[in-house]
This record gives C-alpha cells, structure tokens and sequence, in this order.
C-alpha cells in the first residue's frame, strides 16, 4: 500500500478517535523518514526478527520512558509551566494534571505519574481522611478519563501514610484500567496489615502489583528510582532512551549447539543489538533536541540519568530449543517434561542464560547510559508476538502450579535490573481468601522476586474442597444427562482434556505499536 | 523411623481448606461411605489386586511382590498423566494412585513450601484415621523453629472419639468439621454411620476454641438442612461466634451410584437457606464461590 493510501485509511478508520488518528498520522510520518545509519549485518537481523526496536520511530525525537523529579516540580513550580510552588493539595494535583501533559513517552502519554504517596503528602497536612479521600478520587476519574493509557503508572509505598492507604481504597472502588500501580514492599518498613490490604486489592481488582523495593533500590544511586509503564525500573529523574529486544527463540535457531549458543551467536546478536541502542541513542541525544526542553533546564530530569533497555524475549522457547525438546502442548505431554518451567535442567539452563546476559550487558559500555550501561530487562511482549513467549515467562497455558511457578524463575530476578515480570495466575477461590494470595506474595519476593503479579481468574481448572475439578468436563457432563457409566473420567475426557491450554491467556502489555490494517 | 501415612494427593497452594494459604495432604481411606460422595476413590485402601494395571494406557502401573513376596501396585507419578483411567477400572473404587509418606518425608516437602503458606491441613478420605500420623507430623512442625508458625488443622468428618481428639489436641490449631444431617436416620441414610459422634467432636472443640469451620452439606429433599432449619440455626447459634459455618451445595461431579439421581442443590437454593439461616441469627455464613 502506497503511504498516501495509508494515510487515507487511517483519517477515514471508523473506530478510531481523532486523537488516536493523528497519532498514527504522526507515526506514518516518521515511518516515512530515512532509518538511522546501521549496518548491514544490523538490518538483516533486524528483518529477520531477531532484533526489534519496538516500533519506536525512524527518527526517535522522545525517550521511550521518561521519569520527571515531581517532587522537585511542585517545590519549585516550573517557569515554562507559569506555576508558582504547590501551596496546598488542590495546587499541587492541578499542577501535575498540567505537567501531565507536558511529560512524553513512547505512546506519547506519560508512563510515570510518580511517587504519589511521598509526594503529596507534604501537602495534607491538617486535612482531614474524608477530605483526601475525596479529592484524590477525582484524580483518579481524572487520570482515566483524559490519559487513557494503562502504561501511566503510579508508585506508592513502602511506608504506611495516609495517602498511600487513601489510594489503594479509591483503586479498589473504582477498577479503572488507568492509572497501573506498583506497591513497594519492604518487609523492614511495610507492616503486615498494609501489605494485606493491597492483597487484598489483587484479588478485586488484578493491582497493584507489588515491587520487591530493598531489591530495586539496591540497583539503583541515592536519587531513586521508579517503576512505570509495565514493569520498567528506571532511574528516577532520567529514564530509558529506548528499548531494543532480543529475540531469544530466533537466536537459539541460528545455534548448532549449545557451547555454539553461549560461545558464538549469543554474544553476536548482542553485539548487534548494542550496534541498534548506539544508533537511536545517538540520535535522540544529539540530533532531537529532546534534551533541551524544560524538563531538562528545570532540572526534572537529567540527561546522564537515561539508559538504553536490552529487552529480551523468548527465553521458554529457545531453552527447549536448545535441548532439543518437542513442542509442548496436550498431544505431547512428555513425562518427566523436560520442557522450561518444569524440569529442573531446563530451568538451570534458562538461568544460565540469563547470567550470560548479565554478564554482557554489565561489561559492555554504552555512550549515553546508566553509568555508562544498559539496562538488562525481562521483556513483556507485545501485540505481534507470535508462537515466542515474553520475557523469561512460562508459557501461557503450561504453567505449574503458583508455587512450583515461582520457584523455576526465581533465579532470573536478580539479573533484570530494569524490569521483570512473571504473572501468576491464581484460580477464583483466592478471592475469598485475601490472606492466601498475601503469603504467596511474600514467599515470592522472600525468594527474590523483584515484582510480584498476580491475575485472579475463573479458570477452567477450579479447586474445590478435597479435589480438583475441570469446569468444561463438567459443562459437557450436565449436558449429558444422567448417563450412568462415569464418562467423565474416561479415556476420551483425557484426550480431550486441552488441560495444558486452559489457563486463562494474558493479553499482551504493549499496543500494537503501529496501525495495522 | 516414625509413623508412615498412605497419601491420596498432596496439594502444594490451596485456599479453602482453612485460613490462608495451604498445603493440604488428603490421606486415604475413609469409615464413611457417603452415597453422595465426591471423590469415592479415596475411601477404600487399594488391595493390589492388578486389575488396573492393565488399563494404564501409558504403563505407569506395575504389581511387584514386596520383601514379604506380598504383591503390591507400584505407581510411577512421573509417567501418568492422570487419565484416570484406573480410577474407573477399579472394582473396590478405590485407587493405586497412593504413596507412602514418613513424617521427615512429609516435613521435607513442607519444607519446600514453608515461605508460601500459612499453615498445613490434613484432609481425606478421613484424615483422622491415621491419627497417630498426624500427630507426629504435627507435634515435629510445633517443635521445629522454622516451622512452628505455620497452623495444623485436620478437615473431618468429625468420627473420631472424644479420647482421639483429646491426644491431638496439644498440636491442633483448628478443625473443619461436616456436619452431613441433623437427624440421626437422615444422616445413617446418607452416609452408613450415627451422626452422634459427630455432635460430640463439634461439642468437643468448640469448648477447646478449636473449631475453624463446621460445614453443612445441602441436598434438597436428601438431607434435612431445610427441614431442621429452626433447630439447626438454634444449634448453630449456640456456637462460638467465631466458628464458620460454610454451606455446601451437592452437586452430581465425581458422585456415582443412586446419589445420581439426587436433585443437585442451585444458587437460588442455596441463597434461600442462607437467608432463612441468617433471619434466625446465624452470622458468620460462607457460601459456594461456584454452583458446578
């Protein structure tokens, strides 16, 4: 299709808002520039699937994630914004409901939203719970309805204050997809009944999530850190550049063997990759023009505070490529399974990988880094991913039960400094058992989970008291009458069993990143 | 080399079978034989009778003679799939799928677990009938510094005698207790015993602040939960606040034989019970996540 075509298409889609069209305008136009400079070896890879610059434009005029010092924004107010200095709390959240606006990201609304509970408490001093209350809850309404983006995230945690409280009820009563939230966990600050209360909030409402926060602080300096989009950690007052992902699966094909994978395709297709976080990074830095703009000169966000993301992806299938596994699915349930995620050689397999990454990423030096490196990150996946499964996650459908989950991947936490996430899937009955779903939070981060997510879904399989049954089994065994003979735990059952697949699907954590039509 | 228990399953995250979460060891055998019963595999002990052997589509079955040149099913978990196939094979119901566990075996396997849960319970079949198991795994988790925190509670069917209970009881934290009839013929029906033992344990541990849960089973015209209902909620009433009373619809899955053709209990059902049972100031109430 010719562009003018497209552009056509896009101005007349019927279901998109005009907002929406004029960003997709806006990314044909880029689309349309010349790609940076890169090199041949470069380009095929990245044609090839292997390496992937998340759609992020020809010519990157904004960082992929940006992490503005809002405490510093409503002590100062902003001479570009014509704000004075927050006074009280109405001033300071009609002034980040204007800063907001001015704060770009990848998808063009802000990722970050801040540290909410610290910074605004300074400013509910002497009002009164009911108060807060209501005026955060119009934020609230106010974030959903005019930044609709369910990458904006907010942090809360890890000390215990009113408006970290006040925050996790609004988000519980309201349900909204915006704005995501992160809970910091710190088992030396967070008392037991606080963390039970955003367990509890998981299980109404899938958030927050809840961040391991000694882990996370511990990667990053004395200036802090932030946790937005879909599980990014960031530098705080910095943020990531831009984000370019391996395609671990493409890269364990391109191997004879397993020494062949460590020794010589690994570290090339890094080597590629880095080639790809030089060009952008190069030209974001130093032909945009970002860095001039006010969030710079105010001192909200500094420049040597951004860093590259090495994304990867991928990880389950190209550990069973490597040893050779068949597919895995209900056709094929191999016993013992040797597949990743269940057997202990592949999981150690896996973390070899992972360290193999760790190693890479923290020797190799980048120009426009996080002390002069990039950050390694577990990535979520997005929209076009097919048959590859994000990050170093189980894939969807053959996980093991929570616990046996959480104790495969473990190891992998300590090595993604900018990220990581492994969503557990917690069948319904946790819901009326809040206490549950808070243990298992706890022995996850206990084993060094860096964030713990959890959805709580209807499954197919559901516990009840003493034993395990299959929703669809008996769906077909009430439509079945009273047969007498116990059909249902017959052979056929068994074979039509597709147990493996019945978990429910997690979508995917990005949008598709450019109009497909 | 302490006591040995016959295991049905062991189930490493559960979240309703008592107070947070779980490990929860359903042992086999049970001294009941509900008509109703969900799971009827797990009454009776497998006697290595090999018939099952054969069915096993993937050979994860095998009888071998044991030390004594006794023959014995031998059941590798690592190959079956759990078709389930011997379940149905089986001439007593009852199923090969069993493992023996010691008490240090048992305390390993909790072990693995012991970040993610809150406590253990012992379910069945009827767990009390290996008792002198259970007592071992509980007093050696009370006397164990990394696992004295978490809570032991048995889910019965409340046949144990008031002496069976009183030895456990320095190690049990609490009890989930069915109570499966009021009237004594209604509930010999349902399930081949008196319910008289069952009112005494009830008795018994809600006197020791150790009664968790007691749980009602609802068969419409079966059972005379809807019949009895001033006597029961007068019952209930008498009870701890504290005790949760959760109301179980009975549902056809797993059941065979003529429980078949029960009515299974609805949601509506389910709902006006509850509602009469709280009218007559029964508090504490849980009801079915799920009607199936």
């Amino acid at each position: 299709m010719t562009v003018k075509n497209r552009l056509a298409q896009i101005t007349r889609d019927p279901n998109l808002s005009p907002k929406q069209k004029s960003n997709f305008l806006a990314l044909e136009a880029e689309a349309s520039l010349p790609y940076m400079a890169i090199s041949d070896a470069v380009s095929e890879a990245k044609n090839s699937g292997i390496i992937c610059d998340m759609f992020e434009g020809n010519a990157p005029f904004k960082p992929r994630y940006v992490l503005p010092d809002y405490a510093k924004f409503l002590q100062n107010g902003s001479e570009y914004l014509e704000l004075s200095p927050a006074q009280d709390l109405d001033e300071a959240l009609n002034a980040l409901t204007i800063i907001y606006h001015h704060v770009p990201s990848v998808t063009n609304i802000p990722v970050y939203l801040g540290q909410l509970d610290d910074i605004l408490l300074p400013f509910c001093q002497g009002l009164e719970p009911e108060a807060i209350y209501r005026k955060l809850k119009l934020f609230w309404i106010m974030l959903d309805r005019t930044l609709p983006d369910a990458f904006m995230h907010v942090n809360i945690g890890p000390t215990d204050n009113i408006v970290c409280r006040t925050i996790l009820r609004v988000d519980a009563e309201l349900k909204q997809i915006a704005p995501n939230l992160t809970f910091m966990y710190d088992p030396e600050i967070t008392p037991d009944e606080l963390l039970q209360v955003a367990a509890s909030n998981i299980c109404e409402c899938s958030k927050p999530h809840i961040a391991n926060y000694p882990l996370h602080a511990n990667s990053f300096d004395d200036k802090g850190f932030g946790i937005v989009s879909c599980y990014n950690s960031l530098p705080l007052a910095g943020g990531a550049n831009t984000l370019v992902r391996l395609n671990l699966k493409q890269v364990a094909l391109k191997a004879s063997s397993v020494g062949d994978f460590f020794t010589q395709v690994l570290p090339h297709y890094c080597q590629l990759t880095y080639e790809l976080i030089d060009a952008r990074a190069k030209f974001l830095h130093e032909e945009s023009n970002f860095f001039n703009s006010f969030l710079v000169k105010e001192g909200l966000i500094e420049e040597s505070r951004f860093a590259p993301m090495f994304g990867i992806y991928g990880m389950a299938e190209a550990v069973n490529i490597l040893q050779g596994s068949p597919d895995f699915n209900e056709d094929n349930i191999d016993k013992p399974s040797s597949h990743y995620g269940h057997n202990a050689a592949a999981n150690a397999l896996g973390h070899k990988i992972s360290k193999a990454l760790d190693g890479i990423v923290k020797s190799t030096q980048v120009k426009y880094g996080y002390n002069g490196l990039a950050l390694l990150h577990s990535q979520g996946g997005i929209s076009i991913d097919k048959d590859v499964t994000p990050g170093v996650r189980i894939p969807y459908g053959t996980e093991p039960n929570p616990i046996a989950h959480i104790q495969a991947l473990a190891e992998h936490h300590q090595y993604y400094t900018s990220g990581i996430s492994d969503i557990l899937t917690i069948d319904e009955t946790v819901k009326a058992n809040p206490q549950a779903m808070m243990q298992l939070c706890k022995g996850a981060l206990s084993l060094g989970f860096r964030e713990f997510t959890a959805n709580v879904a209807s499954n197919d399989l559901v516990r009840v008291t003493g034993y395990m049954i299959k929703l669809s089994d008996i769906a077909s065994f009430k439509a079945e009458g009273s047969r007498t003979n116990t059909t249902w735990l017959g052979a056929e059952a068994a074979q039509n069993t597709k147990i493996l697949e019945r978990q429910p699907r997690v979508v995917a954590h990005e949008h598709t990143p450019a109009y497909s039509k | 080399m302490g006591r040995v228990a016959t295991v049905n399953q062991i189930i490493p995250f559960s979240c309703v079978d008592g107070p947070g979460s779980r490990l929860v060891i359903f042992l086999q055998g049970c001294n009941f034989n509900c008509k109703n019963c969900h799971n009827p595999y797990t009454i009776d002990m497998c006697d290595s009778c090999g018939d099952c052997v054969a069915t096993c589509p993937v050979n994860a079955l095998s009888l071998n003679l044991d030390k004594q040149g006794k023959s014995k099913i031998v059941w590798d978990s690592d190959k079956c799939t759990q078709c389930d196939i011997c379940l149905s094979t089986c001439p007593k119901q009852s199923s090969p799928k069993i493992r023996q566990y010691s008490v240090e075996q048992m305390l390993e396997l909790i072990r693995r677990q012991v970040h993610f849960i809150n406590g253990i319970t012992v379910s069945g079949g009827e767990a009390t009938l290996q008792l002198p198991f259970i007592i071992e795994l509980f007093q050696a988790i009370k006397a164990s510094d990394d696992l004295s925190h978490l809570s032991c509670m048995i889910d019965s069917n409340g046949y144990l005698t008031e002496g069976g209970w009183q030895q456990v009881m320095p190690y049990l934290d609490g009890a989930m207790i069915d109570l499966k009839s009021w009237q004594e013929h209604t509930h010999r029906y349902i399930t081949g015993r008196d319910n008289h033992r069952v009112f005494s344990s009830l008795k018994l541990l809600a006197a020791e602040g150790k009664l968790y849960e007691i749980r009602l089973l609802y068969i419409p015209k079966i059972s005379d939960i809807d019949s009895e209902v001033n006597a029961i909620a007068g019952y209930l009433t008498q009870l701890p606040d504290s005790v949760r009373v959760k109301l179980n619809a009975f549902q056809h899955h797993g059941v065979t034989g003529e429980a078949r053709l029960w009515d299974t209990c609805s949601e509506q059902q389910m709902l006006e019970l509850a509602a009469r049972l709280t009218e007559r100031g029964v508090g504490n109430l849980v009801l079915p996540n799920v009607y199936l």
